[in-house]
């Protein structure tokens, strides 16, 4: 079984995903995250692929995938790495990168290299519904493949309940307008979405993202929906100076779960 | 129609809206916005209005004798650089800023090259009295430096970009950063037929009263509406774009773009995107873009900083494939000496982006009964630094 649908099917509430960039800070830095990440209370582990032009991610992402590039990261590469990870680790697991690299990587070869890797499921987030539904779902679903589809605040209940059709992970529940790593102070129109998003009782499991970085907006996105995505703030506490990898992974995790 | 976009934002199989899904609203908002005023009468007389008044419409179609001699053709030039503010970009944004109104959009932002688009956006701006911001890469700031004060005169905010080449495509990527912060109260006014559908469609419908100008004033000057050519120079491709239009089902009108090619088209530091781009996705977009094997798209590089992008408008995309136009590309080089000589016939000082289009020229062998025109979309007084530092050397 899909290990997304597994986790969710033991796991509703308060689900930690953490989002890293893959081939950052050194090359082969993925694996040694995923390590740690396993050695955690993380659920899922969503990697993602650097892309030039990152357009819906502000500056913490943005470096972090100047310099994965810089490493010589791609997702030839990336797929190299992932080759024996599911001796590594048993949680879900899922990719998320721009459409451009993954269409001149080739999308079908691209799910089922991802698929013999042990990846669960995709987020692209300038894939467009309709895009999917026409061109690239057979692609997706031969090789057992989650589509993680987004949606925002502002997103009309006609236009969710057709994304809740086609998606078949989780949806992924952009708190409020803007680009990765803002600091998103969580006050009444940010609880009111949520709440609005929560009573729609959509199919699919929701994880809240974008601007989620500590403990607090943490713990408020989960009363509202399955879980939160922590992306940037974990990016930013990998290169604590001072300490290890390992360290800083472990000491942020315990700080969001405290 | 074969050159008409579907219902879904498509020519052929280019365009499309590959966006996150946080601009979904804004796009879909836009788009009725547009279908609403493109038929209302009372918006289009208000902009016929200013199109006439205010920006100077229409502008010359000048037989350039002197060109002509040397080149033993006819050779006319379509005057956008006499335009309000110097280039073809204000027919796209006077009509944009109106469509920003019916939306009752507040904040207004732009990315720019050359800083011809920012001007124009600039000055509808502060015609409008709405708030303006001009994201514009670092490079570009540098060598456009009279743009950026014209900016700052009209009122706008001119936000300098430092990442990537520092230039076009990183102005667009924090532009379209900028709109999906402030989705409610903002309008993109995006400078060229790029980007997610419906923008390639809506600057086409703006700019291509350029071609039916020329239709009208060919017939008039020589009893033939119909060009044997028209060359126009491309960075996004919305002047080229607006000069073809309205001859694009006229097959027997020879059409020529030409692309930026910088030190020259194997040099790796070049524009020329019909040469070393492939299909992909840039700015929501599905065209021919430069990149690398991976699918990173890669730093362009031409002199001329509204030529200096690794993408092509979608149409254009698919006009290559359907072999309508004939993409072509000319060096820095190629560009100054076309732009010197321009000088010297016709005492006409065209911008950086407009001379890459008179250096095709050299390039076409033109009949002595054949009639040319060449879209001269800007004027050159934001490159006189450049014309001057290059005349000495
Ligand atoms: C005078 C002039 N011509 C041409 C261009 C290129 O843009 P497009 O290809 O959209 O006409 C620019 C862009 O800045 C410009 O300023």
């Amino acid at each position: 079984m899909n290990r997304i649908k597994e986790l969710f099917n033991n796991k509703r509430r308060d689900i930690l995903t953490i989002y890293f960039t893959a081939g950052f800070p050194t090359l082969n830095s993925t694996i040694e995250i995923i390590k740690e990440l396993d050695n955690s209370e993380v659920d899922m582990i969503e990697i993602g692929i650097p892309f030039s032009d990152p357009m819906a991610d502000g500056v913490i992402i943005q470096e972090s995938n100047q310099a994965a590039l810089k490493n010589g990261i791609s997702i030839e590469r990336l797929f190299l790495q992932l080759k024996d990870i599911r001796d590594v680790t048993h949680k879900p697991m899922v990719l998320m990168g721009y459409f451009n690299p993954i269409m001149q990587y080739g999308a079908e070869k691209f799910c089922s290299v991802a698929r013999k890797c042990g990846v669960d499921g995709i987020i692209i987030p300038d894939l467009p519904l309709r895009e999917y539904q026409a061109i690239y779902r057979p692609f997706f679903e031969a090789n057992d493949l989650a589509i993680c589809f987004l949606i925002t605040p502002e997103t009309t209940e006609e236009r969710l309940r057709k994304i809740d059709e086609v998606n078949t992970g989780f949806i992924y529940l952009v708190t409020s307008p803007g680009v990765t790593g803002r600091q998103v102070q969580f006050g009444h129109a940010q609880t009111e979405a949520l709440r609005k998003v929560q009573l729609l009782h959509l199919k699919n499991p929701v994880l809240a993202g974008f601007g989620i970085s500590n403990n607090e907006g943490y713990k408020i996105v989960c009363k509202y929906v399955n879980g939160g995505i922590i992306g940037s703030g974990f990016i930013s506490a990998l290169n604590n100076g001072k300490q290890s990898i390992s360290e800083n992974i472990h000491q942020f995790i315990k700080s969001i779960k405290s | 129609m074969k050159y008409e976009i579907d219902e879904f934002g498509y020519y052929g199989e280019f365009g499309g809206a590959y966006i996150p899904e946080l601009l979904y609203n804004n796009l879909h908002q836009l788009k009725a916005a547009y279908k609403e005023i493109a038929t209302d009468e009372t918006f289009i007389g208000t902009l016929n209005e200013l199109l006439t008044d205010y920006v100077g419409r229409p502008s010359p179609l000048y037989y350039a004798k002197r060109l002509s001699e040397h080149y033993q053709t006819n050779i006319y030039l379509k005057r956008e650089d006499l335009n309000h503010t110097g280039a073809h970009k204000i027919n796209n944004t006077i009509g944009q800023i109106f469509l920003a109104q019916r939306m009752r959009k507040k904040r207004i932002i732009a990315e720019t090259g050359a800083g011809q688009h920012g001007v124009a956006t600039a000055t509808v701006c502060a015609l409008m009295g709405l708030e303006c911001i001009v994201y514009m890469g670092a490079t570009d700031i540098e060598r456009q430096q009279p743009n950026v004060d014209r900016m700052q005169l009209l009122g706008a905010r001119v936000v300098p970009v430092h990442s990537g080449s520092q230039t076009l495509k990183d102005a667009t990527n924090e532009a379209i950063r900028d709109w999906i912060a402030h989705p409610d109260d903002t309008h993109y006014i995006i400078g060229s037929v790029v980007g997610p559908d419906p923008y390639p469609e809506i600057v086409t419908h703006f700019q291509s009263i350029i071609g039916k100008e020329i239709a009208i004033q060919l017939a008039e000057k020589t009893g033939n509406k119909n060009p044997t050519a028209i060359i126009a120079c491309v960075g996004g491709g919305s002047n080229a774009i607006g000069a073809f239009h309205h001859f694009l089902s006229d097959e027997k009108v020879a059409l020529y773009a030409v692309e930026g090619s910088g030190e020259g088209i194997y040099s790796g530091r070049t524009a020329a995107t019909m040469v070393q781009g492939k299909p992909g996705i840039i700015h929501g977009s599905k065209t021919y873009l430069m990149q690398d094997g991976d699918g990173q798209i890669t730093e362009p590089y031409c002199i001329s900083a509204g030529l200096d992008y690794p993408g092509i408008g979608p149409l254009h995309a698919h006009l290559f494939r359907e072999k309508r136009v004939h993409y072509m590309h000319a060096t820095d080089d190629d560009a100054l000496t076309a732009a010197y000589q321009l000088m010297k016939f016709e005492g006409i000082i065209p911008a950086l982006e407009s001379a890459h289009a008179f250096a095709a020229l050299k390039k076409i062998k033109f009949l002595q009964t054949d009639t040319v025109v060449i879209n001269l979309s800007g004027r050159g007084d934001k490159d006189l630094t450049t014309y001057v530092n290059n005349k000495q050397q």
